[in-house]
């Protein structure tokens, strides 16, 4: 999943005289307040953070309250989606004229009609709501589905992000993995795909290398996926 | 397949003659809402037209308006908040209220629709939804007569449950919400001015968030909202009205309990005081104390219901830092703390001693004088009125009390200095005070006596800083003879201010605040709500009768002649401003003559020399045995 990265800060956390006695917990509390909310100067949402106070002292403020100013280096988990990105995210909802995502447990997803491609139809099965395509029986997607879809829009307030399921890469993603070569043959600009599953390839590889310690949820699940895509490519 | 409407005629008119399907109307409402971005507003002003309509509708107009609000729901994607304000505005301005059940399930269906397909309608939606916690204000009088009836408070949950469950489904689709619902709540709360059936109904929804689904992520907020505002209100009772000029009538001393029945009571000026008659002369009329009154009957149902589903610890814990950050620090708060007695009292063990032993760490380490003193009184305060407090938690508290006290002076070695030693001044009127109303209870369990008799209190009471000088009068001359009585403590008998409720030197100690006058569980004087508290309450003259029956065996002794004497100068009924000294010389004579007689009724003897802060009677009213 594309969106998430990681980032070294170096921080200056101002804390106010009477929280002298215990710093750590100051500063713990001041780093929380950033969380689950869009920072433009570190241009995505917190979502964790790992600070590493280097040195005892602090500088003082001077002013009516000589506030402590106590420099460190944090590592932080950033959620930054942009247009065009690939984004995997769990359905809540299925109406006919939407479908409700929630990424990462806490970002808010839409796919309006207009952006879900003509390839999915949608219907009531068993009284359950669910998009079927219509190329690929199997292919569906219904509440609980964890699918894949392309960022159109974010809006950093809310942390509501606009979908689309236009491309074909976008879907279900259980099936969308377990099915590369049915969906990526059904398109007819064969060498747009290739270089797209090369793209596809490189980034995990990189990340993988980048952030051994990454603390991402679905972590686990990404090397299981990769593994199966080396073991079928191969 | 274009649908052709009359311009001039309004859509209601058209639908008499066509019928549309579901999706020609979807089809319908679509365009006209690209149309209205274009700028071609007909069929857009028609829908809003048809929005706005809510006055006396006829079937088919619910109708019309039902199958707007669905065709409005599929095409949410095709809004735009600038291009639509109207409609928006429109959608936002309808309240649940003026509607019937089908209408009301259509709007949550939209308003969840809205805030699903866009960030920027969240917010709208959630304020639309937080208006709903009370009626519209534009037909008020109308619900508030209406909400009396059983028709009324069937209307009322179909909205409510309808609101909270949509506060549900649209966290399941935006998971943030409730954090931007937390603020809108706090932020759309009513002021200590609004009427009070507005404010309880607003409450009253803070209360359900609190226990609902979304309790984990905004219940703490909700609680520390509620009790800021209990202490606003709390504080706009001014008793300072109603005291007299005397404070020794000080009416917050009296303890009251139901006379009635006892029509031969000693009138004094004429006035009968009965608890009824004494609410009423405060808060006849207090609209303040009305609302009050009922936010705390409130929030003790609610306590009660957190208590059988198990939930009580971590909201005490929430009631506990919001208690050492408003009720605490607020200047004599009159009833909000019975919030806390109330918790308390539903689980002595776990929220019991919490409460105890935050009170006794912030007395002991505290960083303010005036909070130390302060937690010192609501300890005291809180140990003598509990009923549910068992004797050997008293006993282990007070010696923590009295090791600090005792530690203290053993520090110093100077003289009586009332300010400067005021924390420790207010720590032995505390020790004291408990001891009137525990004495009896903790000597009548052997280990707890000698338990008590252990404790350095002699040596602290004896120390030059001379606490029995500085102390309340009223609670030192109580406390010395109930220590004579029972044979605990061998105290100074020389005391000089007998028959004062206080002194120059306790004012000095209790400086401007008058924390040396502040007992915070004082007898509750709300009407309604006293019911919750009144099963756990010590009220004095339960105690003093207790001391009353023992001694009715023995033979009047000097002591009791000279108590007797006091009770009498109780009695004597004083008139407003009459000087101390003169009822003192009268007491005097009397003292001789009048042999003590306990069993005849002293009743409506509550103005003149309050002795302790109570009325000091044995009653023979039921409750009190």
């Amino acid at each position: 999943m594309e969106g998430l990265k990681e980032s070294e800060a170096n921080l200056v956390v101002y804390l106010h005289p009477s929280m002298a006695k215990c710093v750590n917990d100051a500063i713990l509390r001041e780093l929380s307040s950033l969380l689950f909310t869009y920072s433009e100067t570190f241009d995505g949402v917190v979502l964790a953070y790992d600070p590493n106070v280097r040195s005892n002292l602090a500088k003082i403020l001077p002013g009516i309250h000589p506030y402590l100013g106590v420099r460190l280096k944090a590592k932080l988990l950033l959620f930054s989606p942009k247009p065009n990105m690939l984004l995997e995210g769990e359905v809540v909802k299925i109406s006919r004229q939407s479908i409700h995502a929630v990424i990462l447990g806490f970002s808010s997803a839409v796919i309006a009609d207009e952006d879900i491609r003509d390839e999915f139809k949608y219907k009531v099965k068993h009284g359950k709501e669910v998009f079927v395509s219509r190329h690929h029986k199997k292919h569906k997607i219904k509440v609980g589905t964890m699918i894949r879809f392309l960022v159109k829009s974010f809006d950093e307030e809310i942390l509501h992000i606009s979908g689309s399921l236009v491309a074909v890469h976008t879907g279900c993603a259980r099936w969308l993995d377990a099915n590369l070569e049915e969906w990526s043959q059904a398109d007819s600009t064969t060498r747009k795909r290739k270089g797209r599953d090369e793209k596809e390839q490189k980034t995990p590889d990189d990340k993988m290398m980048a952030n051994r310690e990454m603390p991402s949820l679905k972590k686990d699940d990404r090397i299981k996926k990769l593994k199966k895509k080396r073991k079928e490519h191969t | 397949m274009g649908i052709e409407l009359a311009p001039q005629q309004t859509v209601l008119h058209d639908m008499d003659e066509l019928s549309f399907t579901d999706s020609e109307l979807d089809y319908h409402v679509r365009n006209a809402l690209k149309a209205a971005v274009q700028g071609d507003c007909d069929s857009y002003n028609q829908l809003v037209a048809v929005i706005h309509h809510k006055e006396r509708l006829v079937p088919e107009e619910v109708a019309l308006l039902m199958t707007c609000l669905k065709a409005l729901t599929g095409a949410v994607s095709c809004m735009h908040i600038v291009h639509h304000r109207s409609l928006l505005a429109a959608i936002f301005g309808m309240s649940l209220w003026n509607y019937g059940t089908d209408v009301m399930d259509a709007l949550v269906e939209l308003l969840i629709s809205l805030a699903a397909s866009s960030g920027q309608y969240v917010d709208l939606c959630l304020e639309m939804l937080v208006t709903n916690f009370m009626p519209p204000s534009s037909s008020s009088t109308y619900f508030i007569e209406l909400l009396k009836q059983p028709r009324g408070i069937d209307k009322k949950h179909q909205v409510l449950d309808r609101v909270h469950s949509t506060f549900q489904d649209i966290a399941n689709l935006v998971p943030l919400s409730p954090l931007r619902l937390e603020k809108i709540v706090r932020d759309r709360m009513p002021n200590i001015y609004t009427k009070e059936p507005f404010i309880v109904m607003y409450v009253e929804n803070m209360l359900t968030l609190e226990s609902g689904a979304a309790g984990k992520l905004v219940g703490g907020s909700m609680l520390v909202a509620i009790m800021d505002r209990l202490i606003d209100l709390d504080v706009e009772i001014a008793w300072d009205d109603i005291l007299q000029d005397d404070f020794s009538k000080g009416i917050f001393d009296m303890e009251l309990e139901d006379l009635e029945g006892f029509s031969d009571h000693v009138q004094q000026d004429g006035d009968e005081l009965t608890r009824e008659s004494l609410m009423q002369r405060f808060f006849g009329g207090n609209l303040v104390a009305e609302k009050l009154d009922s936010l705390l009957v409130l929030t003790f149902e609610h306590l009660e219901s957190c208590s059988g589903s198990g939930r009580l610890i971590q909201v005490f814990e929430t009631l506990l830092q919001s208690f050492q950050k408003t009720v605490l620090t607020a200047y004599k708060s009159k009833f909000a703390q019975f919030v806390m007695f109330y918790a308390c009292s539903l689980d002595p063990e776990n929220c019991g001693k919490m409460f105890v032993s935050t009170l006794v760490n912030i007395f002991v380490s505290g960083v303010y004088p005036a909070w130390r003193m302060s937690a010192v009184a609501y300890l005291a305060s809180y140990l003598s009125r509990a009923k549910f407090v068992a004797p050997s938690f008293v006993a282990a508290t007070l010696e923590s009390l009295v090791n600090w006290c005792f530690d203290y002076c053993n520090k110093q070695d100077g003289d009586i200095n009332p300010r400067a030693h005021k924390i420790f001044y207010s720590g032995c009127q505390a020790i004291m005070y408990v001891l009137c109303f525990r004495m009896r209870s903790i000597i009548s369990v052997p280990r707890l006596r000698s338990q008590l008799l252990l404790m350095r209190i002699e040596d602290i009471l004896r120390h030059p800083l001379k606490p029995l000088e500085v102390c309340l009068p009223s609670i030192v001359e109580e406390f010395l003879r109930l220590a004579k009585r029972n044979r605990i403590f061998s105290v100074p008998d020389t005391f000089v201010d007998y028959g004062m409720l206080e002194s120059e030197l306790s004012r000095a100690f209790g400086g401007i605040e008058r924390l040396d006058t502040f007992f915070p569980f004082d007898p509750y004087l709300l009407r309604k709500s006293d019911r919750f508290i009144r099963p756990n309450f010590v009220y004095w003259s339960m105690v003093r009768n207790s001391y009353y029956e023992d001694d009715e065996d023995e033979s009047a002794s000097d002591e009791d002649i000279a108590e007797a004497g006091i009770s009498i100068a109780d009695d004597i009924s004083v008139d407003e401003g009459d000087a101390h000294l003169d009822e003192f010389d009268y007491a005097l004579d009397k003292m001789s003559i009048t042999p003590r007689d306990s069993s005849t009724k002293f009743g409506g003897r509550i103005q003149g020399f309050v002795q302790m802060p109570s009325k000091i009677r044995p009653s023979t009213s039921p409750e009190s045995l």
